[in-house]
């Protein structure tokens, strides 16, 4: 008898090598070529849209600002006009804000909820390439690919906004680190993108479900978004204090605090009282609120004995706050991303 | 080679507080087309879940491929896997599919992939969520089949196919596994198809293997005896698997081969395939297991059961 030998395929031995990553690449891009090219019309659409606003401001901008002699009534028309682009600068901002929670709904979420909700997890998971790799090879690319958009796309936005953080021609202003500008400008808009994204991912193979995991994304991103600037912002770094003035130029001012001479915090009513005392002052103003930032009701209460307490962010921070915002989200998404990964390599089907 | 494609011993899956399989032991060898058969919800997709490492066993162990660990790189590659209802990506074209699939994995048969759906006449460029049940079916043992696997793992292939499509899907299932040697599990609850493609039988029910071994010892090991109704009884002491009454005539399905000798009065018939699995899925008190580590002889209950009308199991 012939010993026979078994023609045994070379990779099957214990040193296979893994399938390589590259090839995922494609995978990646056909799948979600649809999710990546509807964010890049909505981003191209408000490209555009900001551009061509954007040529209007700064001509408007640069028209004001090279007229003489600046006290003119001709200037002071030309001021009135570049300051009508406000409110349109300020609805911009506010619709920007979303961009990143849809992209997160919208392009994350996706990604492994309908592979869950349709079954196709037991195709993708059942092929040579090993599940959790498939899945690493998927979130990077997809979060690289819409941080990297997100990022090009402020870079636009900052050029557009910058006239309105002029000072001279801007009374009241807004600065850089405001709550509602700052995530849309430097690194932070794409960091921000990038977290949207990797909690669609997360809430995906959390729910299971496209639609919910989509609603859950931009619940749980609203939430961050707005515990990172109402609470978190201001505490990156320790603010700063003035007496008894507002704070600088461009600072971001935080609160601001009147203090008796024994050292103990006034209250709005307990101020209220103090005024009343003051009749040059009660009288002109009828009775009403109290108009806290009228210079002779502050000179009045310093006169008397109280201080005004300002903590500010000062505007040279904004870089300084931009790179830790944009840290500690590239560390956030790259812990959630973490988290998807293991509970594709733990789950059960 | 002498090499076992699945091999479980005391393998468990619990989901919550019910367990889906129980104390399940069994060793598929090679070079069959084993079937696994058994009701719904008798634990047949827990048992291929955990051979493929979609799921991880909550007691026991299963190995894979000579021991490998199911969801290895090894086990990944040499397995090729069809879920239920065929998932695939519903808005990718066919063409699409053969490219991701042969992107996902170590070995794929371009050539023959195409010369199959040639010869199903799957369009190419066709999405394919919008080919029939039948030819979506086609598709995905065709992208399995492309992978050159050593061990196909078929759930419910054949399910929601039509009769021809069902005759198509098990033709091509065979010349594999007798043309280029893949081994073949497949679980379903369509008994009729199976006669003809399986070799290997393994009975589940509620949880735990009722039967498993080769359909030719199974059979030789079973014969049916006909006889007087009135004297069924006096055979109940034999190891009887089953017995059916039809007016004077019961039928009784027995452990015993060729060789064994056949009481006054009644003859010894040869059982089939089908007859055999759901005698034993009415009686799942009786159990017939290979190996002397298992619990040894069929236990049986003559049970007066009426006339056998075809059973759900058949369809």
């Amino acid at each position: 008898m012939t010993a026979l030998t078994v023609p045994a395929r070379p990779e099957q031995d214990a040193s296979l090598r893994p399938v390589p990553w590259r090839r995922m690449a494609w995978v990646t891009w056909r799948q979600h070529r649809f999710a990546l090219a509807g964010a890049a019309a909505l981003l191209g659409a408000l490209a555009v849209w900001l551009w061509l606003e954007g040529l209007h401001v700064h001509h408007a901008y640069a028209a004001a600002v090279d007229c003489h002699p600046a006290s003119s009534g001709a200037c002071g028309a030309l001021v009135g006009y570049f300051l009508t682009y406000v409110a349109t600068a300020q609805t911009i901002a506010i619709v920007l804000q979303a961009v990143p929670a849809l992209i997160g709904a919208f392009v994350g979420a996706p990604v492994l909820a309908r592979e869950m909700e349709t079954g196709t997890f037991r195709y993708a998971w059942t092929q040579g390439f090993g599940r959790w790799r498939w899945t690493l090879a998927k979130l990077v690319p997809l979060g690289i690919a819409v941080a990297a958009a997100a990022g090009a796309f402020s870079v636009l936005f900052s050029w557009y906004y910058q006239p309105f953080f002029t000072q001279t021609l801007f009374f009241n202003n807004q600065v850089p680190l405001d709550p509602g500008v700052f995530d849309l400008r430097g690194v932070a808009f794409a960091a921000w993108t990038l977290a949207a994204f990797a909690i669609g991912a997360l809430a995906g193979m959390l729910i299971r479900r496209v639609v919910t995991a989509l609603a859950a994304t931009l619940a749980v991103y609203t939430g961050l978004a707005l515990a990172a600037g109402l609470y978190l912002r201001e505490h990156y770094l320790t603010p700063l204090l003035v007496k008894n003035a507002d704070a600088p130029g461009s600072a971001w001012q935080i609160s601001q605090q009147w203090y008796a001479k024994s050292g103990q915090p006034v209250s709005q009513s307990a101020l209220g009282q103090v005024l009343q005392a003051a009749p040059q002052l009660a009288g002109g103003k009828g009775g009403g609120g109290i108009p806290q930032d009228d210079p002779t009701v502050n000179q009045y209460l310093v006169q008397h004995g109280y201080t005004l307490w300002t903590t500010y962010q000062p505007g040279s921070r904004f870089w300084p706050f931009q790179w830790i915002e944009g840290g500690w989200l590239l560390a956030l998404s790259a812990l959630l991303i973490a988290a998807t990964v293991w509970l594709v390599r733990r789950r059960a089907a | 080679m002498n090499m076992n494609v699945v091999e479980a011993s005391g393998l468990g899956k619990r989901y919550g507080g019910t367990w889906a399989l129980r104390e399940c032991t069994l060793a598929i060898p090679d070079g069959h087309v084993a079937a696994l058969v058994g009701p719904n919800g008798a634990g047949k997709t827990t048992l291929l879940n955990l051979a493929v490492g979609l799921a991880t066993p909550s007691a026991g162990r299963v190995t894979v491929l000579g021991g490998r660990a199911p969801g290895s790189p090894v086990a990944l590659d040499g397995i090729a896997f069809v879920a239920q209802d065929a998932p695939l990506y519903k808005n990718l074209s066919v063409t699409d599919m053969l490219h991701v699939t042969r992107n996902l994995n170590h070995c794929f048969d371009q050539g023959y992939a195409e010369a199959r759906l040639a010869e199903l006449d799957i369009p190419l460029n066709r999405k394919a969520g919008r080919l029939s049940g039948g030819q979506q079916a086609q598709l995905a043992l065709t992208l399995a089949l492309a992978r050159r696997p050593r061990l196909l793992v078929l759930d419910e292939p054949v399910a929601m196919l039509d009769p021809v499509a069902r005759h198509d899907f098990m033709a091509i299932v065979l010349t594999a596994a007798l043309d280029d040697g893949v081994s073949v599990l497949l679980s379903s609850h369509v008994l009729t198809e199976l006669e003809r493609v399986a070799d290997y039988l393994i009975l589940l029910s509620r949880g735990r293997v009722q039967m498993a071994g080769e359909v030719d010892d199974l059979l030789a090991s079973h014969r049916v005896l006909t006889g007087p109704a009135g004297e069924a009884d006096r055979y109940a002491e034999r190891p009887v698997v089953h017995v059916r009454r039809a007016e004077a005539q019961a039928h009784l399905l027995v452990r015993a081969t060729a060789n064994d000798p056949v009481p006054p009065g009644w003859e010894a018939h040869p059982v089939g395939l089908e007859e055999l699995a759901l005698a034993y899925l009415r009686e799942p008190g009786a159990a017939a297991l290979p190996g002397p580590t298992l619990p040894g002889p069929a236990r049986g209950r003559a049970l007066p059961l009426d006339a056998g009308e075809p059973s759900e199991m058949t369809r």
